[in-house]
This record gives C-alpha cells, sequence and structure tokens, in this order.
C-alpha cells in the first residue's frame, strides 16, 4: 500500500511549516517537576499532532535530556506517534471481547474502504487505522473508537456505512 | 433512592462509555427538552423533574438505560431508549403514571441482578460522578470521617487484615498485610499509587468505577494513606479512558476545594495529596515496578523484586500500589466493619467481586457477585445463557494471565485458590464466553500474540519465548502444523514460566497451557487433519455449502460483501470459490452450520 502511505517529502514540507514555540512553553510548565517527559511528550503530541524529530530535540533541549533517551521512551509507549496522522483516527478494539465477537473484519472493512493497514494514515491524512488492546467497553463488542466517539454492536456492514459517513465529512 | 431526594422526581440516564456511545446525552436533551415543555422543571412548580447523569448499572447490552424514580412507586427502568420514545415516556409515565410497559425492563433484566451482590457498584448508577454532593448524600466521605475521628493507623490496617480483603488486580495478596510492609519502612515520605492502567483486554470494571463513581476511589484511598502514613499519592491511569479520566479530574479538584485533599483534611493534621498521571499504552505497566518506571518518566520496564516498592519504590522512597476496586473496597468495610465484610464469601477470598462478563452470553455488562458462586452461575443465570441457541465451548478467565475452562469445569467456585487449581486465575475479573464457533487455537494465538507485542523486551524468555511460541501457533493456525508442535509448545511454556522476570512473561504461557490442557483434540485436528473444528482458520475451511444441512434460506447469500455466494428460492446456496475472500461472514450468519 505503499502509494496510500503518507510520504517522507510530504512530512518533510508539513514540518517546514511548524512553529514550534508552544514546545517551549509546554515544557517550561513542567519544568522543575519530576517524571516531566511522559506528560509533556503528551502535550506536545496533543498540540503537533505527532512527535517529529525537530520537536523530539528541542524537548530534548528544554529539558536537559538526551534525544535518545526520550525516543526510547516515544518507542516503548503505544500511543506515541512519529508520523503525522489522519483527521479521523479509527481505533479499532481488538480486545478478547471484540476479538471472539468478529473484529478482525471490521479491521478489514477499513482497509477495503481506505486502503490502510494497521497503524497507516491515508494519502489525504483523512483516516488513521489503529488496532488497539481493549477499549474497555466490551459489554458492547465489537467496538470501535473515531477520535473521541465510541460505536458498539458493529458488525461488518454498519462499520462499512460508519466509515462512509465520515469519509463524505467536508474538511 | 436518597432521603433528600423523596419530594423529586428523578430521571437517571446512563452516562458511562456505553450508554454515552448509545446516545445518552441525546436522550438526557430529550428528557430536558420534555420537562421544560411540561413545565415539570423547578421547585416552585407543582411536579419537581431532574434528569441525572449517573454511571454504569451494569447491564451494557441494553444501553441507553433510564431509571424513573417517582416518590411513592417503584422505580422503574427503561431499556434501549432513544430520544424518539422519550415524549412518550415523559406523557404516559411522569404525567400519567402509567408505566409504558413496552419499552420497561422485562424479567430478563431483573434476572440479570437477582445473583448479584451490588455493594462496591451500589452507587454506580446511582450517584452522578461529577457532583461530590450527590456522593456524599449517598453516605460518601463518612468512612474517612470515622477513619480520622475514631481510629489510629494501626487500628485501620487491622480491620483491613480482619476483613480478608486480597488485592483485587489480580494476584490477590492480603491488602491488610501488603499495608503494613510500607507502613514498617523508614522515612517521612511514602507514596501511595492506585493502578488503574487495567490493560487487561476484556476487562473494565476499573474504568466503570472511575467512570461512575470516582469519589469511591479518592476516599479508599484517603483511608489507605491514613493507614500507611502517605502523603503523596497517584492514580495512574490509562490514556485510552478519557471519560474516566475527565472525571477523575474533576472529583480531584474539588475534593480539594471541600479539604477531603491537601492539608489539615477534615480539620485533622492528616496531609494528602493526590495526582492524576495519564498513562502512555503498555500493558507492562500495569505490573507495579514498571508503573512505577512510568511515573518517573522512563520507559515502563519491570525491575527483579526484592526491594519491593514497599522499601524503595517511586523515586526510591517506600511506594504501596493498590488496584482501583481495592480501593474501591474500602469504604464498605470501614463503614460496615470487618466481620460484616468477612461474612461474605468463601473461606479463603473474602467480599465480593467485580467480572466484566463478555463475549457470547446474553446479557453482557458489568457485574458483582460474591466470591464462591460458579462459573457457570455466571454464565446462565447472570448472563442469560448463550445466544443463537448455540453451545458453549469454554469460558476464559483473567484475561492473557488466565486460562480457558471447559464446559465440564462449569461448577468451580469463583475464588482466587479455586481457579488456580483448575488453571485458569482471577486476574483482573475479565469473564469472555466462548461457544462452538470460536477456534481454541486461535483464541491461545490470539493471547500470544497481545504478549508477545505486549513484552517490554527486558527479559529474554519472555522476549524470544513468547515469540518463537506464537510462530508456532501461527504455523498451526495456517495449516502448516507440525508433529511434535504441541509438545515444543508445551515445553517453552514451562520454561518462559519459570524465567521470566515479571508477571507478564510468567502468565504469558497460562492461555496456551489450559487450551492444551481441555482442548487438546483441536489442536491435533489442526495438525493432523488440516481441519479447524470451530470453522474459525480461514486456511483450514472448504467454504463448501453442505447441501444436506442447508435449509435454502439465502442468509448467506445477502451478507456475502463480494457476491460470492449465489442463491435462488428454494434452492441451496452455492459457493464461487474463485470470488471468495475467506471472509467468514456467511459461517457466522448461517443459522444451521451448514458450511464447512
Amino acid at each position: 500500500m505503499a502509494e496510500n502511505i503518507v510520504e517522507k517529502k510530504e512530512q518533510e514540507e508539513v514540518k517546514e511549516e511548524l512553529d514550534l514555540s508552544a514546545i517551549d512553553e509546554i515544557c517550561a510548565e513542567y519544568k522543575g517537576r519530576k517524571g516531566a517527559t511522559i506528560p509533556v511528550l503528551q502535550k506536545v503530541q496533543e498540540h503537533y499532532g505527532y512527535l517529529s524529530k525537530e520537536m523530539v530535540d528541542r524537548i530534548a533541549e528544554n529539558l536537559n535530556m538526551s534525544p535518545h533517551t526520550i525516543y526510547g521512551v516515544i518507542t516503548f509507549y503505544a500511543q506515541f506517534y512519529t508520523t503525522p496522522r489522519g483527521k479521523y483516527v479509527i481505533r479499532v478494539c481488538r480486545g478478547t471481547a471484540c476479538h471472539v465477537k468478529g473484529s478482525g473484519r471490521i479491521s478489514e472493512v477499513v482497509t477495503e474502504e481506505f486502503g490502510i493497514k494497521n497503524g497507516e494514515t491515508s494519502s489525504d491524512l483523512k483516516f488513521t487505522l489503529e488496532e488497539v488492546s481493549c477499549i474497555g467497553a466490551c459489554g458492547m463488542a465489537p467496538v470501535i473508537m473515531i477520535n473521541d466517539k465510541t460505536y458498539g454492536n458493529l458488525t461488518p456492514e454498519k462499520a462499512r456505512e460508519i466509515f462512509r459517513e465520515y469519509a463524505k465529512k467536508d474538511d | 433512592m436518597s432521603a433528600q431526594n423523596l419530594d423529586r422526581i428523578e430521571v437517571h440516564v446512563c452516562m458511562g462509555t456505553a450508554g454515552v456511545a448509545s446516545g445518552g446525552a441525546e436522550v438526557m436533551a430529550a428528557f430536558e427538552e420534555e420537562f421544560k415543555k411540561h413545565g415539570l422543571i423547578g421547585e416552585v412548580k407543582e411536579r419537581n423533574c431532574k434528569v441525572k447523569a449517573t454511571g454504569c448499572r451494569g447491564l451494557c447490552a441494553r444501553d441507553v438505560l433510564v431509571d424513573i424514580h417517582i416518590p411513592g412507586q417503584e422505580e422503574v427502568t427503561y431499556e434501549h431508549v432513544t430520544p424518539e420514545i422519550v415524549p412518550t415516556i415523559v406523557e404516559e409515565h411522569i404525567l400519567k403514571g402509567e408505566v409504558v410497559k413496552k419499552w420497561a425492563a422485562k424479567k430478563d433484566y431483573y434476572d440479570f441482578y437477582k445473583l448479584q451482590k451490588r455493594y462496591v457498584l451500589a452507587d454506580c448508577g446511582k450517584v452522578d460522578p461529577e457532583d461530590i454532593d450527590d456522593y456524599i448524600a449517598h453516605g460518601g466521605y463518612e468512612a474517612i470521617k470515622k477513619v480520622l475521628k475514631e481510629m489510629t493507623p494501626e487500628e485501620v490496617i487491622e480491620e483491613v487484615k480482619k476483613s480478608g480483603l486480597r488485592g483485587r488486580g489480580g494476584g490477590g495478596f492480603p491488602t491488610g498485610l501488603k499495608w503494613t510492609f510500607c507502613r514498617a519502612s523508614k522515612g517521612d515520605l511514602k507514596y501511595l499509587i492506585c493502578n488503574a492502567d487495567e490493560g487487561d483486554p476484556g476487562a473494565f470494571m476499573d474504568r466503570s468505577i472511575i467512570e461512575g463513581n470516582p469519589h469511591v476511589v479518592i476516599e479508599g484511598m484517603l483511608i489507605a494513606a491514613y493507614a500507611i502514613g502517605c502523603k503523596e499519592g497517584y492514580i495512574y491511569c490509562r490514556a485510552e479512558y478519557p471519560l474516566a479520566i475527565k472525571r477523575v479530574k474533576k472529583a480531584l479538584k474539588i475534593a480539594e476545594e471541600r479539604g477531603f485533599l491537601g492539608k489539615n483534611i477534615l480539620g485533622t493534621d492528616f496531609e494528602f495529596h493526590l495526582h492524576l498521571k495519564e498513562g502512555a499504552g503498555a500493558f507492562v505497566c500495569g505490573e507495579e515496578t514498571a508503573l512505577i518506571a512510568s511515573i518517573e518518566g522512563e520507559r515502563g520496564m519491570p525491575r527483579p523484586r526484592p526491594p519491593f516498592p514497599a522499601v524503595k519504590g517511586l523515586w526510591g522512597k517506600p511506594s504501596n500500589v493498590n488496584n482501583v476496586e481495592t480501593f474501591a473496597n474500602l469504604p464498605l468495610i470501614i463503614n460496615n466493619g470487618a466481620d460484616w465484610y468477612a461474612s461474605i464469601g468463601t473461606e479463603k477470598s473474602k467480599g465480593t467481586k467485580i467480572f466484566a462478563l463478555s463475549g457470547k452470553v446474553k446479557s453482557t455488562g458489568l457485574i458483582e457477585v460474591p466470591m464462591g458462586v460458579t462459573v457457570r452461575q455466571l454464565v446462565f443465570d447472570v448472563g442469560g445463557g448463550i445466544p443463537k441457541k448455540r453451545k458453549i465451548k469454554a469460558v476464559q478467565l483473567g484475561g492473557p494471565s488466565g486460562g480457558c475452562l471447559p464446559e465440564s469445569l462449569l461448577d468451580t467456585p469463583i475464588d482466587y485458590d479455586s481457579l488456580i487449581a483448575a488453571g485458569a486465575m482471577m486476574g483482573s475479573g475479565g469473564v469472555v464466553v466462548m461457544d462452538e464457533t470460536n477456534c481454541m487455537v486461535n483464541v491461545a494465538k490470539f493471547f500470544l500474540t497481545f504478549t508477545q507485542r505486549e513484552s517490554c523486551g527486558k527479559c529474554i524468555p519472555c522476549r524470544i519465548g513468547t515469540k518463537t511460541m506464537l510462530d508456532i501457533l501461527e504455523r498451526i493456525c495456517a495449516g502448516e502444523g507440525r508433529e511434535g508442535d504441541i509438545e515444543l509448545l508445551e515445553s517453552l511454556a514451562m520454561d518462559i514460566k519459570t524465567a521470566s522476570l515479571c508477571g507478564l512473561g510468567q502468565t504469558a504461557p497460562n492461555p496456551v497451557l489450559t487450551t492444551i490442557k481441555y482442548f487438546r483434540h483441536e489442536y491435533e485436528a489442526h495438525i493432523k487433519d488440516r481441519k479447524c473444528p470451530a470453522r474459525e482458520c480461514p486456511e483450514l475451511i472448504e467454504f463448501v455449502v453442505d447441501e444436506d444441512r442447508c435449509k435454502k434460506c439465502g442468509i448467506c447469500f445477502k451478507v456475502c460483501p463480494v457476491g460470492a455466494i449465489s442463491w435462488e428460492k428454494g434452492k441451496p446456496a452455492y459457493i464461487d470459490k474463485s470470488k471468495c475472500v475467506k471472509c467468514r461472514e456467511c459461517i457466522v450468519n448461517c443459522p444451521f452450520n451448514a458450511i464447512d
């Protein structure tokens, strides 16, 4: 699916336009506080949508840490991303309850509709597919989240309808 | 219903995660609009109605659930409420006093609660989680008042020991004893940590407690902090739970404003500062030493114990980690006494346990039962049995650390020790029911995929061992199993269990071991006959309609997403293998098991 993944070139362009000063403000807020790495990364990611090399360097400078240590943290946790993400992040729950009720098919429907696999973002930056361990709404399995909205008791067909609704939404 | 509301009609709308997802906010708005229309809001009106958002009351499968309390009348619950039916409920029930039977919960709804003893969850679904006064009106913060006024820390620990409370995170270590270790450690600064990471796929009780009644967790932590001598505390909550985080934040802020947190709590010299720490998505952070590393801002890697956190924990200081549900039990013990608490449950497992019941069962949701009920009772009496007239195959207990029990062991009582004896474990309380269409080799592969991905990689048995096991399971499911694979899996499993550094690796092989123990024939069918008896592994299914069993109903024809099935009324269906994408929609939906 190479043509559907964001090309490296495009990412470079996105980076150039970014104003990184927000990072300094976020870091200042946590200055001197213990265990600041994760909350700082969370806030920076919340602001920019992902964590680029430039951002990590700037954070490292601010927190007086090595960029390698920060990368060690970023790559360890599931919730940090080093590439831009789609406007709509589709989280497909792959927890046990969802698994036994066929959530694997729901992921396949995303792939069928938008040509993206787990972890990938569509080339128009509209959708990202992310399989997650458990959303914690097992009573209504299979479940997905699109950004902060939860949809439960899905069938592949119901899911397809929801995805098409989002696809129709204007930017 | 609490005394203060006796003169008021209250409508309680479930606004837990499932309630919100099913349209709870829209239902609330519809009620408010109807009340306005009929002039039912406000103290001066003859009828005073209030719409209240509450947390999860358990039966998520029926959301949006709405309770209607009318003073002097029995509470009535409506299920699957939509904004469209709200005007009728208001006109018929609230204005005319006639229950709308069509939408009111039926017998099976009440059957779901019959065996349950909702003590920890008593106020979940009753109090407004964002309103501290509502919690106080339901007896909230009475336990901490009692503790601060009447008890010494030693007496609190003694009471908890006497109650028999064991850690609800899964291990089942006696809570009072754990506290003793941390209390005995030297130093002024000690930390209390609430583990709300809940990475277990298939469990959501911690989430529901926090979303439904965050103050009960804060109160439980206050009791523990006083007993152990902690001044600082953290709630470590998964970032995947946005609603829980929002409600904890709000609860912490208001509890501090009202003097339940901070300095001089309730006018005494007891001091406790509580912070929220958002996790960042790593299952291994449920392990206490990894969780501590994560709070410190590091990769969440576990470290060898000893030293135990009680001696050397967060930032090198003595620390005590307990699970959300454990904390939520504490106000109950203090308010009702250890003897009362110890009278519930079995000899060695006291109190109640909350389970997340899900999978192939009619009523899915959150349940609280006394320890000692059997697995069968959970599935059939509480859960209402298996849907679609299918047969039960297995019950998976305890998440990735647990195991699958076959039908023959369904009468196992649920307590810490009996479950371990049967090869499963309590874990954090996930109960996933599987029917005959679920392949047990595939289930084992599913759990191994999870643990292999979540292994932090620090120790070799877990990092390489789980990968090797997963490779074998993937081969078996793809129809490439070899003679000797089962024995190889068993021997690898024993090595990984013995040699891994933390609980993740030590328990990762459990799902494989129990499925081999109880469902060996399925492994053998995959390896020797190249068949998947449950028809779940696509490479081992033929995708052929058995014309004798086919009842010519055409359901498979309708559900096939790629048009690979042809069917005419009165004739058996036919699958065109060249078009078939092996998605299994036909198999899942065929009511007659007619596709091989």
